[in-house]
């Protein structure tokens, strides 16, 4: 792994939920420039990832450094001061409901800069303009669809420039064509932008499809990583059953029980 | 026994750890109240949906209870022939206790809810979250207006409740059952004390104000982010913010009115 591009560097990061370790010791970098993708089943702590490189959760140990800096040993200001430069588009989209849609891309400018309404206004339809919802900057979120409202969220979260996007699973819950559109999107504002983009998903064939480099977690581990090729021939059968969606394989679909036999004629009080 | 006193020490423990962190909260947001003094547009928008907006609830309450008053002294007073006297208890019992009181319940009930779930919603549908992600403090941009303003909002809702509770008496007293109009208001007049009644009644509907805005905002920030939490905690919010409202009724007119 190359550190000198990395504009996240994760070391030895260790988490846990109460007794369950959500990382064991995972390292990974995320390169300049790049869309990284990290990627693996329901509850593997992805969207905690997130959290922690935004400094919203404390990991137990190891460190997350972003540009540089490391993220958990900042004061709330200057960790302030490096969100500035971080969007992050939430599942839900997050968007602040008692407000239209162009109040919502307005907000972090009439936060953090002095600029007037006017230039504000450019900004923003600029923005809305990028997300193809110009022509609907009037509509409540409650008035947008999933979608809609997603893209919405993006427009927000680059109405300060950021140099990094953090996606949480974008793809989730969309039809085929917003679908199709956000990952053009996601794709085309990375380019354009010069930013950098981390994608958690769990959605292979759409994140496969623009990611540079994606990493596979499991159960606490990084259980596969490389470039999308590199992972579709990858031999490890926790990755192919991932990537490919198999129902069998050491990823297994039952949540830890004692056995259903056992279970069904144990005499446990129903609960 | 063990386990009773096990489940005695956790709930304890639990409540002083919630009770700490209800503290630290208090104290962020008091610490944005001079951000919030620099953007009036903030305090003006929650003054509106706080204050205004419980208006209406607050002055048909206070009417009906000034009726009642009117109605209850005057049957009382009538027996003793100081039926000119109506006016002065009515508005002692309003400008003491009724005001600050029901006002305060009243106001804990229609706002205080109101701002727990939607605060709690806000979490919930990560809103908050949000927020800090984008560089913004949630507590100095959402809490803090809305706890200036809720304290704003209160003595002046009380004054509102008072005042009208001192009409709906002289409509009942005077007009209905024919009470001299001129005694009902000399009597006030004579006998309430701007400072020993008005300033203290003020005094109590501040402190009531402070503490319904304290719970109502930290039950929302703190509510478990589900809907079932939401719930809970919006009924947290009015239970409690009712029993703090009558405890600390009594010690403030213990300390202010008593000699206990």
């Amino acid at each position: 792994m190359d550190t000198d591009t990395a504009i996240v560097s994760i070391r030895n990061l260790t988490f846990s939920r109460g007794n369950r370790k959500i990382f064991d010791d995972i390292s990974l970098d995320i390169h300049r420039g790049k869309i990284t993708a990290i990627m693996g089943p329901s509850g593997t702590g992805k969207t905690t990832l997130l959290k922690i490189i935004g400094g919203q959760l404390r990991p137990e140990k190891g460190t997350v450094k972003v540009n540089g800096q490391n993220v958990h040993q900042l004061s709330l200001k200057s960790l302030y001061q490096l969100r500035k430069g971080m969007g992050m588009l939430f599942q839900s989209g997050a968007l602040l409901t008692d407000i239209n849609v162009y109040n919502n891309v307005a907000f972090p400018l009439r936060e953090h800069t002095q600029l007037n309404e006017s230039m504000i206004r450019s900004l923003v339809l600029m923005k809305l303009e990028a997300v193809g919802l110009r022509g609907a900057r009037n509509l409540m979120p409650s008035e947008l669809s999933g979608g809609m409202a997603r893209r919405v969220a993006l427009a927000r979260a680059i109405a300060l420039d950021p140099m990094m996007i953090l996606y949480d699973e974008p793809f989730t819950g969309q039809d085929p064509i917003s679908m199709a559109t956000l990952v053009q999107l996601i794709k085309t504002l990375n380019m354009t932008l010069k930013l950098t983009s981390i994608i958690v998903s769990h959605d292979v064939k759409e994140t496969a499809a623009i990611a540079d480099y994606i990493y596979v977690l499991s159960q606490g581990k990084i259980i596969g990583q490389g470039t999308p090729e590199a992972i579709e021939q990858s031999d490890s059968t926790w990755v192919q059953q991932f990537m490919h969606g198999n129902a069998d394989g050491p990823v297994h679909f039952h949540f830890p029980a004692i056995p259903y036999a056992e279970d069904l004629f144990s005499s446990d009080n129903p609960q | 026994m063990i386990e009773l006193l096990r489940q005695l020490g956790e709930k304890t423990r639990h409540s002083f750890a919630k009770l700490g962190r209800g503290s630290f909260f208090l104290m962020q947001i008091i610490m944005g109240t001079m951000d919030v003094l620099r953007r009036p547009a903030l305090l003006s928008k929650q003054l509106y949906s706080i204050g205004v907006l419980s208006f209406f609830l607050i002055s048909i309450s206070g009417l009906f209870v000034g009726m009642v008053l009117g109605l209850q002294g005057y049957y009382i007073l009538s027996n003793f022939g100081a039926d000119e006297a109506l006016g002065v208890m009515v508005a002692t019992s309003l400008v003491r206790e009724l005001g600050p009181v029901v006002g305060a319940l009243l106001f804990a009930g229609r706002a205080g809810s109101a701002l727990t779930a939607e605060i709690g919603l806000m979490k919930a549908t990560e809103q908050l979250s949000g927020m800090e992600m984008m560089a913004i403090d949630p507590i100095k941009r959402i809490m803090t207006p809305r706890f200036l303003a809720g304290i704003i909002s209160l003595p002046l809702l009380t004054a509102l409740f008072s005042s009208v509770g001192v009409l709906g008496g002289h409509l009942v007293g005077v007009e209905m059952l024919g009470v001299d109009e001129g005694s009902y208001w000399a009597q006030m007049h004579a006998g309430l004390d701007v400072y020993d009644d008005i300033l203290n009644g003020v005094i109590k509907s501040v402190v009531f104000g402070f503490v319904i805005l304290w719970i109502a905002l930290f039950e929302g920030y703190d509510a478990i982010p589900t809907s079932e939490g939401v719930s809970r905690a919006t009924t947290r919010t009015v239970v409690n913010s009712a029993f703090a409202i009558l405890g600390l009724d009594f010690i403030l007119t213990a300390l202010m009115f008593g000699d206990i």
